[in-house]
């Protein structure tokens, strides 16, 4: 098998019907033991008590904020220069999901700080990036919109993609680059991970489980996407007179 | 298969161009206003005059361990607070957030009076990277006299 053959439209649409149906069954039972880990099995902080817990949810999905906007880019580039159909899909099809991850990532943060830090919200660096994060998300989305030409349309969107790929850094390091109400990286640094292992876990799990409905929901998605753009192709015709 | 031709080449080369253009000019801006990006002070840098006076800045650091008095008929508090090098009083009216303790990093608003004390009028507790389960947290404690001690 070929590039070009997985690359192809049809091939795509066909081969992952089922594939996807179980994939999303898949990840809803993984998620459901991960969320049993986190919240029953792991133990209490020592400090917060229980309210740490909700970081099973927090930063995988800040994690995948930033690792959906890397893929976004990444098939934005490969979409630029080369033209390839599959991955101008898969490019804007990133967007959503990134910015679902994003909002996750932010409502769980100021439900965490809240009772943690005393405030809902702060304007330091590492809030603030995560914010233009969700930006450059629905920018990313508003722009592919305002077009009618969709093939047009990505050239810009995966041009602003490559672009806004400045701002990844700037969060992951925000916290060490300057002083911050956010806490430093506990997992993503060189040293030893600061949480215990019985802590540990559950977190890479979650991440774990994060990476497989990323997986999933941008297969369907992607269906979704190539049903948009070939409905009134010979072959999609075909399909659903099947 | 992906072959690179010179149009690619081109294309890539465009937005390579383009990529650089525009980080090393936001890294520039940044770099330029890394000074007013400052979040909060740190006792260290109050010592040295960095933050202004009668201006509304942020300080933080760690509350210093037994420096804690709390006023009888009132929401008054006074502490220390510390970055391991150097210390400053810090005064405030209010209720405290619930993780805020001796020894943990508090991040506060307000404004430094003349003689280098610290008018807080909002305090919020700093969250460290650490987890652990109670009991690996007191055995840290027997082996090491206590968690956070300057």
């Amino acid at each position: 098998m070929n590039i070009s053959k997985i690359a192809n439209l049809k091939f795509f649409y066909t081969k992952t019907r089922k594939i996807s149906s179980f994939l999303s069954a898949f990840t809803l039972i993984l998620f459901c033991i991960g969320i049993y880990w986190g919240l029953f099995i792991a133990p209490t902080d020592y400090l917060q008590g229980n309210s740490y817990r909700i970081m099973y949810v927090h930063v995988p999905a800040a994690w995948l904020s930033m690792q959906t906007y890397m893929i976004m880019a990444a098939t934005g580039f490969i979409a630029l220069v080369w033209k390839i159909k599959i991955m101008e899909i898969a490019s804007i099809q990133c967007a959503p999901i990134g910015a679902f991850f994003t909002i996750i990532a932010l409502v769980t943060g100021m439900v965490w700080g809240k009772p943690t830090w005393g405030t809902y919200w702060v304007w330091d660096a590492r809030l603030t990036s995560e914010l233009i994060l969700l930006f450059l998300y629905i920018g990313i989305m508003v722009l592919y919109s305002a077009y009618s030409d969709k093939r047009q349309a990505i050239k810009i969107t995966s041009l602003l993609a490559i672009i806004g790929l400045i701002n990844i850094p700037i969060i992951h390091y925000s916290v060490e680059w300057w002083n911050t109400l956010h806490q430093g990286p506990t997992v993503t640094k060189f040293e030893k991970p600061s949480a215990h292992i019985t802590m540990l876990l559950p977190l890479l799990y979650m991440f774990f489980v994060f990476n497989m409905y990323f997986l999933s929901i941008l297969i369907k998605r992607m269906r979704f996407g190539i049903y948009m753009r070939e409905k009134n192709n010979k072959w999609m015709e075909e399909l659903k007179n099947d | 298969m992906i072959k690179i031709t010179s149009r690619n080449k081109k294309t890539i080369a465009k937005v390579l161009v383009f990529f650089f253009a525009i980080s090393s000019f936001s890294s520039l801006l940044i770099y330029a206003f890394s000074k007013n990006m400052v979040y909060f002070y740190t006792p260290t840098q109050v010592s040295k005059k960095e933050a202004p006076l009668n201006s509304h800045i942020r300080v933080g650091g760690m509350v210093k361990v037994n420096s804690f008095i709390k006023s009888k008929d009132s929401l008054k508090v006074y502490f220390k607070i510390h970055d391991l090098d150097q210390e400053m009083n810090v005064t405030y009216e209010g209720i405290l957030p619930d993780l805020f303790a001796e020894g943990q990093g508090v991040v506060m608003s307000g404004k430094l009076s003349k003689d280098g004390t610290f008018v807080a009028s909002e305090v919020l507790a700093k969250h460290d990277e650490n987890y652990m389960p109670p009991e690996v947290a007191d055995m840290m404690k027997e082996k090491n006299g206590a968690l956070y001690k300057k």
